[in-house]
C-alpha cells in the first residue's frame, strides 16, 4: 500500500473513531425531558415515547470502542502499521499447516518404515493415496489411474520404466523425460510408411507384408537401439513395448506413422520438490497396489 | 435613564435546570414469594422440562448417546436418526415450524411461553428461588443491601453467588454435553484432564447462565429478547392477557377488612401494591397491557391471594381477553386461529412425510474435468467419474452402481460396494460407449447406487458423458 492510502485509511479511522465516541458522550445526557416523556413528535395522531436506553448499552459501546482501538494497535488494520503482535494471514496459515503436518506425519512416518509392498494393501493408506493422487496425479492420470492419451494407464502390468515400487518411487521422485526421436527427416515418408507397417505387424495386425519386410530393415537400424530386437521395449531406457497392443500415444496406422515421424516427449513431473518422503512413499503404495 | 421607550433591563438569573441521564440505570427489583393456582402450574411445566434438559444427554440407545450434536463429526444424533449436513433443510424446516407454533400459541394464549416454558423465566426463577433461601423475603432482602458491609452480609452474598454458580455449572455442563460426549466429558473435567475449548464452554455458559438468570434477568425481555418486541402484532382482542379489571376495582384505595366499599366510593382494589411487588419485570399491571409482561400470573396469584383475605371474589386480575374486559365475550374459534391450526398442520404434515420417505443415501458424481473423454484404440470413448457415495443409514449395506441414459454404455471398475453404516466412500470409474450412441456431444447420463438388501435405499444423480466435437 502507497503512503498516501495507508495515511488516508490511518486519518479515516481516527476521525470515526473519535467521531462516535463524541457522538456516545454528547448524547449521554439531555438538559430536560418533557412532563409526558414523549418525542413531542405527533404523526397522524400517534405519539413516539422517548424511553431511556439501559445505561449497561452504554457500557457495552464503551467496551466495543476500547475493544476496537485494543484490536488496531495489537493486529494490522491502521494503514500500514503491522501491529505491535506482528500478525499475518500468511503466518497463521504456515502454522495450521505445520500443526496439521505435525499431527499427520507421525502416522505417514509409521508407515515410511515399512516397505512400499507391505503397506500397499492397507485402507488407510489407500485412503490417503486415493486423496493425494487426486490431487497430485489424477489431473494427466485420470480419477481412476486408468489414464488416457499420452498418459499411461497405471492399473495394468504394462509399465514403461518398470513396475517394481523402488521404480515407480524413482518415478515419482524424480519424474521422467521421455525421449522419442522424430524419424521423418532420416526414414523419408517411404520409410516411415514401411516401419508403420511392421509395428502393426509386430502386433499381429493386417499388414502389407511387402512393406512390412522393408519396415523391419529399418526397425533393426534405427529402433532396436532402444525397443530391442523382439521390439519389447526396455524399461531402463523408458523405451515402451510395441507388441503388446497398449498404445500410449494410439494404435492406429496413422497414429503410430505420426509417432515415428514427429516422435514423442512424454514428461512426468518431479514430485519430490512438491511431496515430502513420506507422501511420496504412501503414493507409491497407493500407485503399486492399484494392480496388484 | 428613564426614558419613557425603554424598558428597565432586568438581570435575570437562567432558572436551575436538572440534566437527565438518557441511560437508565436498572433499578433492582425484588420480587416477593407468592404462591397459588398458577405458581403450582409453572412447576408441572417447569420441573419435566428442566429434568428432560438435565437427564436427555445421559440417556445411551444402542450404546451412543441419545441425543448428541456431533459437530467435529458433523453427524446430529437424535435418538435413533443421525442426522447429516445434507439434511440441514430438515432442521431449519422444524425451526420455522417451532416459530410458527409459538405464533399460534400466543394470538391464542398471549405470552404463556414467556411466562411458563422458557429457560429465561425458568432459570430465573430458580435463582430466585435460591435468592429467598439465602438472603430471606424481600423485605430482609432490601434491608441486606442497605445494610452495610459485615460478616453475616458477606456470609449471606457468598452463598447466593456460590449456589447461582454452582446451578450455572451444571447448567453449562449439560449444555456441553449436548455437544462433547458426557460419559467423556465428566471424567475428563473430574480428573481436570478436560481438554481447552470444552472448558472454555463449559465456564461460558456457567457464567453466561450466572449472568443471564442471576444479573440480567427481565433485561434479556425487555432489550434483547425479540420475541417480546414483536408479540404484539400477534395480539388482538381476543387473545389471552394477564390484566387488571378496571371497571372493578378502581378507584382503588385502602380500607378495613370489614368495610362496604361502595359505601366508601371505591373499587374492590385495595392498593396493598402485592401485585407490583411480586412482578419480576417490575411492573404495574394495573396501568394496562405493557410490553415489558411475560405473562407469567404472579400478580393473578397475588391478588387473588389478597381478594381471599377480603372475602371478595378472585379475578381482579386475571387471564382475561380485551373483548371481555369491554364487557363482550372471548371468541375462541376466529378465523386467525383456524388458519394457523390449519397451516401448522399442513406443515407438521409436510414435515413427517418428509422424515418418514427420507432416504440415507447420498450419491454425488464428479466429472474428470481435465480430460472430458479418452478416445480407446478400437475408437470407443471413455469418460471418468468419481462418485461420492454417503451410506447415511446406520447399518452396513451393500450397493450396486448401475447407468442409464444411454444404450449399451458400460462401467468400467468394479461396480458393487460395501458401505458401514456412516461410511463416505469415493468412487472411481470410468464409462465407455460407442460413438454411434451418441448423438450429441453432451448426452445426459444418470448414475444410481441402490442396497442390493433393500431395493428402497437408492439414490440418484446426473451427470453428462462426453464425446469428441
Amino acid at each position: 500500500m502507497s503512503s498516501f492510502w495507508s495515511m488516508w485509511i490511518i486519518i479515516l479511522t481516527s476521525i470515526t473513531i473519535v467521531g462516535i465516541t463524541w457522538i456516545l458522550f454528547a448524547n449521554r445526557k439531555r438538559e430536560q425531558q418533557p412532563a409526558d416523556k414523549t418525542t413531542g413528535h405527533e404523526y397522524d395522531g400517534i405519539q413516539e415515547y422517548d424511553n431511556p436506553l439501559p445505561a449497561w448499552w452504554f457500557y457495552m459501546f464503551v467496551i466495543t470502542i476500547v475493544w476496537g482501538i485494543g484490536y488496531l494497535v495489537l493486529y494490522p488494520g491502521m494503514g500500514n502499521f503491522p501491529g505491535i503482535l506482528g500478525w499475518t494471514q500468511l503466518d497463521q496459515h504456515s502454522r495450521e499447516v505445520a500443526a496439521a503436518d505435525d499431527k499427520f506425519r507421525a502416522m505417514r512416518d509409521r508407515y515410511l518404515a515399512l516397505p512400499v509392498e507391505e503397506i500397499a494393501g492397507d485402507p488407510v493408506v489407500r485412503k490417503m493415496g486415493m486423496r493425494m493422487f487426486a490431487n497430485n496425479c489424477a489431473q494427466c492420470h485420470g480419477a481412476d489411474a486408468k489414464g488416457s492419451y499420452g498418459f499411461p494407464n497405471l492399473t495394468d502390468d504394462d509399465w514403461i520404466y518398470g513396475g517394481d515400487a523402488a521404480t515407480i518411487k524413482a518415478t515419482l521422485v524424480n519424474g521422467r523425460q521421455a525421449a522419442m526421436p522424430a524419424w521423418g527427416s532420416i526414414l523419408g515418408d517411404q520409410g516411415i510408411a514401411e516401419t508403420t507397417q511392421y509395428v502393426l505387424a509386430l502386433n499381429g495386425r493386417d499388414t502389407d507384408s511387402t512393406m512390412a519386410a522393408a519396415g523391419e530393415k529399418h526397425f533393426q537400424t534405427y529402433c532396436v537401439a532402444c525397443h530391442g530386437a523382439d521390439a519389447k521395449g526396455n524399461p531402463a531406457l523408458g523405451s515402451p513395448n510395441l507388441a503388446n497392443g497398449i498404445w500410449l500415444y494410439g494404435g492406429t496406422e496413422e497414429q503410430i506413422s505420426h509417432t515415428l515421424r514427429a516422435g514423442r516427449n512424454g514428461v512426468m513431473p518431479a514430485f519430490k520438490d512438491t511431496l515430502s518422503e513420506d507422501k511420496i512413499h504412501i503414493l507409491a503404495a497407493y500407485v503399486y497396489g492399484l494392480n496388484q | 435613564m428613564s426614558d419613557p421607550d425603554l424598558i428597565d433591563l432586568q438581570e435575570v438569573a437562567p432558572a436551575e435546570v436538572g440534566e437527565i441521564d438518557l441511560y437508565q440505570h436498572r433499578e433492582r427489583i425484588y420480587t416477593r414469594k407468592i404462591e397459588g393456582f398458577f405458581q403450582r402450574i409453572r412447576l408441572f411445566t417447569g420441573w419435566p422440562l428442566l429434568l428432560g434438559y438435565l437427564v436427555l444427554p445421559w440417556i445411551s440407545l444402542d450404546g451412543r448417546q441419545a441425543v448428541l450434536f456431533d459437530l467435529p463429526a458433523r453427524k446430529f444424533h437424535i435418538l435413533g436418526l443421525t442426522f447429516w449436513p445434507q439434511d440441514f433443510p430438515m432442521l431449519a424446516f422444524l425451526l420455522i415450524i417451532a416459530a410458527y407454533s409459538l405464533f399460534a400459541v400466543t394470538t391464542f394464549a398471549g405470552r404463556i411461553w414467556c411466562g411458563y416454558t422458557c429457560p429465561q423465566t425458568v432459570w430465573t426463577s430458580i435463582f430466585m428461588w435460591l435468592e429467598q433461601k439465602t438472603e430471606g423475603s424481600r423485605n430482609q432482602r432490601i434491608r441486606l443491601d442497605q445494610a452495610p458491609w459485615s460478616l453475616e452480609k458477606f456470609a449471606k452474598k457468598l452463598a447466593k453467588h456460590g449456589s447461582w454458580l454452582f446451578v450455572g455449572f451444571v447448567t453449562g455442563f449439560t449444555f456441553v454435553a449436548y455437544f462433547y460426549p458426557v460419559k467423556e466429558l465428566l471424567p475428563a473435567l473430574a480428573t481436570f484432564s478436560i481438554s481447552g475449548w470444552a472448558l472454555f464452554w463449559v465456564v461460558f455458559f456457567t457464567i453466561a447462565t450466572y449472568i443471564n438468570a442471576g444479573w440480567m434477568r427481565e433485561q434479556v425481555c425487555m432489550y434483547m429478547c425479540p420475541y417480546a418486541r414483536f408479540q404484539s402484532v400477534m395480539f388482538d382482542q381476543d387473545t389471552l392477557i394477564v390484566s387488571y379489571d378496571k371497571k372493578r376495582g378502581e378507584p382503588r384505595g385502602s380500607r378495613k377488612r370489614d368495610a362496604n366499599p361502595s359505601a366508601l366510593g371505591l373499587g374492590e382494589c385495595i392498593d396493598c401494591e402485592l401485585c407490583t411487588q411480586v412482578c419480576p419485570t417490575g411492573i404495574d399491571i394495573r396501568d394496562g397491557l405493557q410490553y415489558e409482561c411475560i405473562g407469567c400470573a404472579l400478580c393473578v396469584d397475588a391478588c387473588d391471594s389478597v381478594m381471599d383475605k377480603m372475602g371478595y371474589p378472585r379475578g381482579l386480575i386475571r387471564y382475561t381477553s380485551e373483548h371481555e374486559l369491554q364487557g363482550g365475550t372471548t371468541h375462541w374459534l376466529r378465523p386467525r386461529i383456524i388458519g394457523y391450526v390449519v397451516v401448522l398442520c399442513l406443515m407438521i404434515g409436510v414435515f413427517s412425510y418428509n422424515m418418514v420417505s427420507r432416504i440415507p443415501l447420498e450419491l454425488t458424481v464428479i466429472r474428470d474435468r481435465n480430460q472430458l473423454y479418452v478416445t480407446t484404440d478400437s475408437g470407443a470413448i471413455e469418460n471418468i467419474y468419481t462418485l461420492q457415495l454417503v451410506n447415511m443409514d446406520t447399518t452396513m449395506h451393500e450397493f450396486e452402481i448401475e447407468i442409464s441414459g444411454i444404450d449399451d454404455a458400460m462401467i468400467i471398475g468394479e461396480r458393487m460396494y460395501t458401505l458401514d453404516g456412516g461410511e463416505v466412500r469415493a468412487i472411481n470409474l470410468r464409462v465407455r460407449a460407442e460413438p454411434e450412441q451418441l448423438d450429441k456431444p453432451s448426452t445426459e447420463l444418470n448414475f444410481r447406487a441402490s442396497a442390493t438388501d433393500m431395493p428402497s435405499l437408492q439414490a440418484s444423480s446426473e451427470s453428462r458423458f462426453m464425446k469428441p466435437l
